[in-house]
């Protein structure tokens, strides 16, 4: 595509009648803790596969929170599950477990 | 002489269907032994001296019970009656026999029932000199010494306390039927025999003839009678009891032995599970002991969940999920186990299970050269979120001048243990192949660390053919070698053993010389092998984290009652959680050893009491 000196965002609109919060909820029953989260991503910042790799477990969390779940399920697998996102979280969220039941939630909502 | 009554049967017959499932179970599981292991037990049966460390354990543990005569003398007395006293009467009951019986082979309930065929008067005073008469005292003896055992155990029931246990398992109802069988042994046997000497004015030692003559004088109704429905009473509990074994607790007694000869066999319990796993799991005494070990039950008040409730789903073919995910495998219970099973192996076979299933993908690692070097430094991811380790680290390195490769230092890729940890063994294959590809393209002869998770998985799970250290013994070696000299800063310390240095890596004493050399080192409660866990497991999931929080302020307790200056650990992880709770300042070994390098002190002292001076 030629550069035309500015790009044009995705469109970020969401419908939330074509939603699937059936993940969410799931996930919130089993780990409560996300609903303390206040955003502020040193998840992200602190992640050892973001180093590598563009994966943003806060970006991962908006996004189910949002009831949009197919773009997560691959993005899911490419954390090392090494825990340094809890040990700074400020908020106490229990972020290894948090991952273990998102892809619990697709396991068994498909 | 009549040899036989209808009350031997129900004895008998429990006799013959516990003989006969013990030797399906023990069939069952040599047969379903991986071949390597078949080939190892075949090569240890045949080598005497192995065989004789066998039967030396087996006497020792399962009989005389050391492992819990170290622990409370009460507890091991207790253990010993019931172990050693019964297997005695038995022998001792078998010779005794073969005095009244003229061939060599006996009926088998014959010894068991003796006094009820054979009850003669000694008479005449140089009798009690005679063999009869010293079978006949050995074997009250050994009873008596069976019931005050028993006596014990009792007293157990409520006073646990003095048996130094905190917290008895929550047994099952079958276990307690088994147990009220056990109990009911040896007082029917008292009773049945006391009743018959008292009734024939002989064939009681020093105990059963007193207290039948007594019995005889007190109780109204035919004496010979009462004896009788005791010996029923005997040989049903007898025979209930032999029953029970196989799905009770008590089936750890036969399962012992043959894990024991297992062991000394070399065999191994395997990642997936084998006959191995299922042998000790059945080798599991519910003793409970491991309840009292736990972290989890006596600083953040979980139950339920303790190895011994683990190891009985196990059993019983279900283990729930919440049980195999919610423990830190600090390796505490493993310790304090007498039967010395492997339980976090036995749980992380239960996890694989669950685990195996979900997916990862670590395609987008790239394997760029990290060039060469004589040691290779993998800091760890821990290690990231604590910088001041790995500054103090590449100081050191410097200090020594050692040319070293800090292989991680731009981010690193997890070792996989913390994959592992929740199960995924299969994904954490790729970043272990990952890894260990890079350390290799190194040509480096050693490997050093700052973190225990990843010094563990690095020697367990790597297979490389290079030396791997943790940076304690590391340091250490470079102080031996003259490489970095040090000057002690005379600070108080205590040191924390992080758990899968100590117990999981068996290294308690390299970071304590180390420390002794720059501070002064305070004894704390809980050290080496009885360390408690900082409570920041990566093991532990799926609890809030506010009973992690709770086990670590219950460790800080413990490590600060001694009020050191500094509380000093040596895993990032450890560090990282005391430091969230901890009013004392908490250190990394090589951050204490790079202070006291003269010239490269670095680190200022934090007083937690002084308002931290903001930089505008």
């Amino acid at each position: 595509m030629p550069d035309f000196g500015y790009t044009i965002t995705k469109d970020r609109q969401l419908d939330h009648d074509h939603g699937d919060f059936r993940y969410i909820s799931l996930v919130r029953s089993i780990e409560p803790s996300l609903d303390l989260c206040i955003g502020c991503g040193s998840c992200s910042a602190s992640c050892s596969a973001a180093g590598f790799t563009d994966f943003n477990i806060r970006k991962l969390h908006t996004i189910i929170r949002r009831g949009d779940v197919e773009s997560v399920k691959a993005e899911l697998k490419k954390c090392m599950f090494c825990g340094k996102c809890q040990l700074v979280c400020p908020r106490g969220v229990n972020l290894r477990n948090l991952i273990m039941a998102m892809n619990r939630a697709i396991e068994l909502l498909g | 002489m009549i040899k036989f009554n209808l009350f031997v049967l129900p004895f008998s017959l429990g006799l013959i269907y516990i003989a006969w499932s013990i030797a399906m179970h023990y069939y069952r599981w040599i047969k379903a032994l991986p071949a390597v292991d078949k080939v190892k037990l075949s090569a240890g049966i045949r080598n005497p001296s192995k065989i004789f460390a066998s039967l030396k354990e087996i006497f020792l543990e399962s009989l005389i019970h050391r492992k819990l005569w170290k622990r409370n003398p009460m507890l091991g007395y207790m253990h010993m009656s019931f172990a050693l006293g019964w297997f005695l009467l038995i022998v001792i009951g078998n010779l005794e026999s073969r005095i009244y019986h003229g061939s060599h082979i006996n009926a088998p309930y014959y010894p068991i029932f003796l006094k009820f065929f054979i009850h003669d008067r000694l008479v005449l005073f140089f009798e009690i000199f005679t063999v009869p008469a010293f079978f006949r005292f050995i074997m009250d003896f050994i009873l008596l010494f069976i019931l005050s055992g028993l006596a014990l155990a009792m007293i157990k029931r409520k006073q646990s306390k003095w048996f130094g246990m905190k917290q008895t398992t929550n047994h099952s109802l079958f276990d307690r039927i088994a147990l009220t069988c056990l109990w009911l042994i040896f007082p029917m046997r008292l009773l049945a025999e006391s009743y018959t000497a008292g009734f024939f004015g002989g064939g009681g030692g020093f105990l059963t003839q007193n207290l039948g003559r007594f019995l005889v004088s007190v109780t109204p109704g035919s004496a010979e009678m009462i004896a009788y429905y005791f010996w029923w009473s005997y040989s049903l509990v007898l025979g209930l009891f032999f029953i029970m074994i196989p799905n009770s607790r008590y089936m750890h007694i036969p399962s012992e032995l043959l894990l024991i000869v297992f062991r000394h066999c070399s065999i191994q319990p395997r990642k997936w599970g084998s006959s191995f796993s299922s042998l000790e799991a059945n080798s599991c005494s519910r003793c409970g002991i491991c309840i009292d070990a736990c972290q989890l039950n006596f600083a953040a008040g979980i139950s339920g969940i303790q190895a011994v409730y683990l190891i009985r789903g196990q059993r019983e073919q279900y283990i729930p999920e919440n049980v195999a995910m919610t423990c830190m495998l600090c390796g505490r219970c493993q310790e304090a186990c007498p039967v010395g099973i492997k339980v976090d192996s036995l749980r992380l076979i239960k996890r694989r299970e669950i685990g195996s299933g979900q997916v990862s993908s670590f395609s987008y690692l790239s394997n760029s050269h990290p060039g060469f070097a004589d040691v290779v430094y993998f800091a760890g991811c821990m290690s990231h979120l604590t910088p001041t380790i790995t500054r103090a680290m590449e100081g050191i390195f410097t200090e020594a001048g050692v040319n070293y490769l800090f292989i991680d230092r731009g981010g690193s890729v997890c070792c996989g243990r913390p994959l592992m940890l929740a199960g995924k063994d299969k994904q954490a294959n790729e970043l272990i192949e990952f890894n260990k590809t890079l350390i290799r393209q190194t040509r480096a002869k050693l490997l050093v660390t700052s973190c225990p998770i990843c010094y563990k998985v690095f020697r367990e799970e790597y297979n490389l053919p290079i030396r791997i250290e943790h940076h304690s013994q590391y340091i250490l070696d470079l102080v031996r070698d003259g490489r970095i000299a040090l000057q002690s800063q005379h600070r108080r310390v205590v040191y924390h053993d992080p758990c899968d240095l100590g117990r999981g890596g068996n290294m308690y004493e390299a970071p304590r010389e180390l420390l002794r050399k720059i501070s002064d080192i305070l004894p704390s409660e809980n050290e080496c092998a009885d360390a408690l866990c900082c409570g920041g497991s990566l093991s532990l999931m799926n609890t809030p984290l506010s009973k992690k929080d709770e086990v670590t302020k219950n460790a800080l307790e413990s490590l600060l009652k001694n009020g050191p200056d500094i509380l000093v650990t040596a895993c990032p992880l450890c560090k990282k959680t005391f430091s969230k709770h901890s009013k004392t300042e908490v250190c990394d070994i090589a951050e204490m050893v790079h202070d006291a390098i003269p010239g490269r002190q670095t680190r200022k002292t934090r007083n937690v009491n002084e308002p931290v001076a903001v930089n505008s």
